[in-house]
């Protein structure tokens, strides 16, 4: 019975290695940080996969296990501490997108285009990590407010904060990048 | 605060649906109205799905079976492998 399970268990965490993988990709600098971070994660789980309580959210519980990994190895982006004043408006990167091409231009459907991807990779990863990590489980890994604080082990608030804080400072990056 | 300035103030808790039903009431009703945050909105709405669609790597090939190995069981048969 239980190699059946154990079997279960590995068939529906390897299902999730995408997903996995997608968010641990923007937790690192480089793709072979990234596979290997990967691996251990996946190297631990399946050790210890009887304490996961099926039927409970298995990407949440792995990436807790990510998480957990990469801050042990100290392997999270080195950054200063950061420098960038705090931005109090939502509307930033809109309004300065605006301020250039004039009101109408917000309304064309690809006007997002105008960032590149690499732009938006590199003010990603220029976050300070408390805030990129949140950043990156909300809205590429998709988790809801409530499986972010228990991935990250911190508050729902400090979720909620590092979040709104977290894509202020990105829209302002992008800002100076579609400006430059 | 103006109203654009409380509209502002809503945007990021009415994208991720996590406002109460008065708020999104006031958001709403001065969306309805207010061409400058209409456009804000939608902007920011397209913001979020273009980082996502942009952001996301898929999987490199290889990592996969590389995973896989890493099981203790032998799928075919839900045992340990044979040594």
């Amino acid at each position: 019975m239980e190699a059946r399970d154990r079997v279960r268990f590995e068939e529906e965490a390897l299902a999730l290695a995408d997903q996995v993988y997608r968010v641990a990709r923007r937790f690192v600098s480089t793709r072979e940080e990234a596979e290997d971070l990967v691996q251990d994660t996946y190297a631990r789980a399946f050790r210890s996969w009887q304490s996961y309580t099926p039927g409970t959210n298995l990407r949440a519980w792995l990436l807790r296990i990510l998480t957990n990994l990469n801050v042990d190895r100290g392997r999270r982006l080195q950054r200063r501490p950061d420098e960038t004043p705090l931005e109090e408006h939502d509307y930033y990167l809109a309004n300065s997108i605006a301020e250039t091409g004039g009101e109408q231009v917000l309304d064309q459907d690809r006007v997002v285009e105008r960032l590149s991807q690499d732009s938006i990779v590199t003010a990603l990863s220029s976050l300070p990590d408390d805030f990129r990590d949140v950043v990156v489980l909300v809205d590429i890994g998709d988790f809801s407010y409530a499986d972010a604080a228990q991935i990250l082990d911190i508050p729902l608030g400090t979720v909620m904060s590092r979040l709104h804080r977290g894509r202020r400072l990105l829209k302002a990056k992008l800002a100076e990048e579609a400006a430059a | 605060m103006s109203d654009c300035d409380k509209c502002e103030k809503l945007l990021q808790g009415y994208l991720d649906r996590e406002l109460s039903v008065d708020e999104v009431t006031v958001a709403e009703m001065h969306l309805e109205g207010c061409d400058y945050c209409r456009r804000r909105y939608r902007f920011e709405a397209s913001l979020r799905q273009y980082v996502r669609t942009t952001a996301v790597e898929r999987m490199p090939p290889g990592l996969m079976a590389k995973l896989a190995q890493l099981r203790a069981t032998d799928p075919g048969t839900g045992t340990s492998p044979s040594l």
